[in-house]
């Protein structure tokens, strides 16, 4: 794609769009570009969600296990994140090109969702004190249109919420408890995700910050932020990349801007 | 501050697209296109079993004896006189390799640009040490292929004064099948913007370039913000182009202002959705219908 890099012509036509409030495509600096969601598309997961943000495409499956216990934390479950930023995606992935993008992700999804009022821990737990859930979720990057943070953390949300978790009978045996997953398929329950964060990018392009910016407009950019944000308008996670410098001002006004999107 | 999500599922399901006469000759890899075996075999297809076989998806040619396949989903490939748009990939000695959607990267040699200052001269190398002058890597340039070397690699050229470095604008992506060769693919649109079409899929929308007198050979950019008033006619004219090319129409200067002109009910930024794009090609289509007949 001729993305990669930009004229400066080009570049000044952006920057100019953005201070007018008037992008490329004709969106404002904070809207957003049509968004759509998929979930339970993956049979062998408990379950799945895709996100297609234009161009960019996300594939989120989540898989359940039964593990013992973090002895520190012995009525949580746990998550745990894996980003697969696939060749498919852009060449740059090419190889191990996607590794570093993947585990930056991963670490920003693992921040955010670490806040214990994200996801009802304690509803993971089986067995205080021994075992417990653990959700693996697996992301599959499938096409990379720009705003890949906000796309991922959206399709997170989406399999959580259409995560089934089978219900556990325990029989008491004479060496302990035992465990007996159920079969059924509508033997389930339901992960609570209100709470769930979800990455808002915010861009500073210029004087003025973007929200979901596309390929060319992330070229431009000079610094982002990434706010993990929650319904209620906490903040669970915070992240800046680039090398632009942000004074305290225009942060805090991003960080507005995050929280009402 | 709108974010518009929504289910998959409420995509209007294979909507009916295509009302006019089916071609007939459209086949998909592993077709039979005929068992006789006198044809010579072209482009996109193989021989298996004494029957000739189509290994694209796409449309029969038949040349006399030679059947061959074009592919309707396909990287550029060059015809001599066509007007492509490229970005400048990298510099090497007295060229440029310039990138144009196709196999391989083109070439644009140093002795087929115009110097800056309209000076006709033999290119010594005091020019070779000034090409980043002229064109950089990243920048975007509207050339003319000029030949087509015997390993498939583009020549190109920009030898008139309507090719050159582009400024300030817009570059759409296209599959390179939508646009059809025309006697001019420069369009000055009455709205007030220009547009070039490029073969290779590339489109460029920008602005109308207010005085046509330029001295400097079109190698200085102009770099003056550009009104909000043409801004917004550009954009509007991207979705458009966008709406059209997903819905697998072709693109040629008379579609492209039936979909402007019926896209002007809505909102800029409603043309990204899918529903709205859908109508404004519908609209399209049949206005191009009623005046084809």
């Amino acid at each position: 794609m001729a993305d990669a890099d930009l004229s400066e012509a080009e570049k000044t036509f952006i920057l100019h769009s953005v201070q007018d409030n008037f992008r490329e495509d004709g969106r404002g600096n904070e809207d957003f570009r049509h968004l759509e969601v998929e979930t339970g598309l993956i049979s062998n997961t408990n379950g799945s969600a895709r996100v297609r943000l234009a161009n960019t495409d996300v594939l989120v499956g989540v898989k359940v296990q039964l593990t013992a216990v973090d002895p520190e934390k012995p009525e949580v479950g746990r998550l745990e994140f894996f980003i697969d930023c696939s060749a498919n995606a852009t060449p740059a992935f090419e190889g191990r090109g996607g590794e570093e993008l993947g585990s930056e992700i991963s670490a920003m999804l693992t921040r955010a969702y670490s806040c214990p009022s994200a996801v009802d821990f304690h509803s993971l737990c089986v067995l205080p004190g021994q075992q417990c859930w653990l959700l693996y979720i697996d992301v599959l990057v499938l096409e990379c249109g720009g705003n890949l943070f906000d796309a991922v953390s959206i399709a997170v949300k989406a399999a959580l919420f259409n995560l089934k978790i089978p219900n556990v009978t325990m029989t008491k045996d004479e060496g302990g408890v035992e465990l007996d997953l159920s079969d059924d398929p509508f033997d389930f329950k339901r992960l609570n995700v209100s709470g769930a964060p979800v990455i808002v990018t915010v861009n500073k392009i210029g004087h003025k910050h973007v929200v979901d910016a596309s390929e060319k407009e992330e070229e431009c950019t000079l610094a982002r932020i990434m706010l993990g944000v929650t319904e209620k308008g906490s903040i669970t996670a915070m992240r800046k990349e680039g090398s632009g410098s942000l004074d305290s001002d225009s942060i805090s006004e991003m960080m507005e801007v995050c929280k009402s999107s | 501050m709108s974010v518009d999500i929504r289910l998959a599922s409420s995509r209007p399901a294979g909507a009916d697209l295509y009302h006019g006469d089916n071609p007939g000759n459209i086949v998909t890899p592993g077709d039979i296109i005929t068992a006789d075996t006198g044809f010579m075999r072209g482009h996109g297809t193989y021989m298996e079993d004494d029957c000739l076989h189509a290994s694209v998806a796409g449309t029969v040619e038949r040349v006399n004896k030679l059947i061959s396949v074009k592919p309707l989903k396909t990287r550029y490939n060059g015809e001599i006189g066509d007007v492509v748009i490229g970005r400048i990939r990298e510099l090497a000695q007295k060229r440029w390799k310039v990138e144009t959607h196709s196999r391989m990267d083109s070439v644009l040699m140093l002795s087929s640009v115009n110097l800056p200052g309209g000076e006709l001269r033999r290119r010594s190398e005091e020019d070779e040490k000034m090409m980043r002058h002229y064109l950089k890597e990243g920048d975007l340039i509207s050339a003319e292929v000029q030949n087509v070397m015997s390993d498939g690699c583009l020549s190109l050229h920009t030898r008139s004064l309507k090719y050159g470095k582009l400024g300030q604008g817009c570059l759409v992506c296209v599959s390179p099948s939508l646009v059809l060769r025309r006697k001019t693919h420069f369009h000055n649109l009455p709205i007030g913007a220009s547009i070039i079409l490029g073969n290779n899929g590339y489109i460029w929308i920008s602005p109308t370039a207010q005085d046509k007198s330029e001295e400097s050979g079109g190698y200085e950019t102009n770099l003056q913000p550009v009104p909000k008033s043409d801004r917004e006619v550009i954009a509007r004219l991207r979705n458009c182009v966008l709406a059209l090319a997903d819905c697998k129409m072709l693109l040629f200067d008379t579609c492209i202002l039936y979909a402007y002109e019926a896209s002007l009910k809505y909102a800029v930024k409603d043309l990204l959705k899918p529903e709205v794009a859908v109508e404004v090609v519908d609209l399209v289509r049949q206005r191009l219908e009623l005046e084809g007949s």
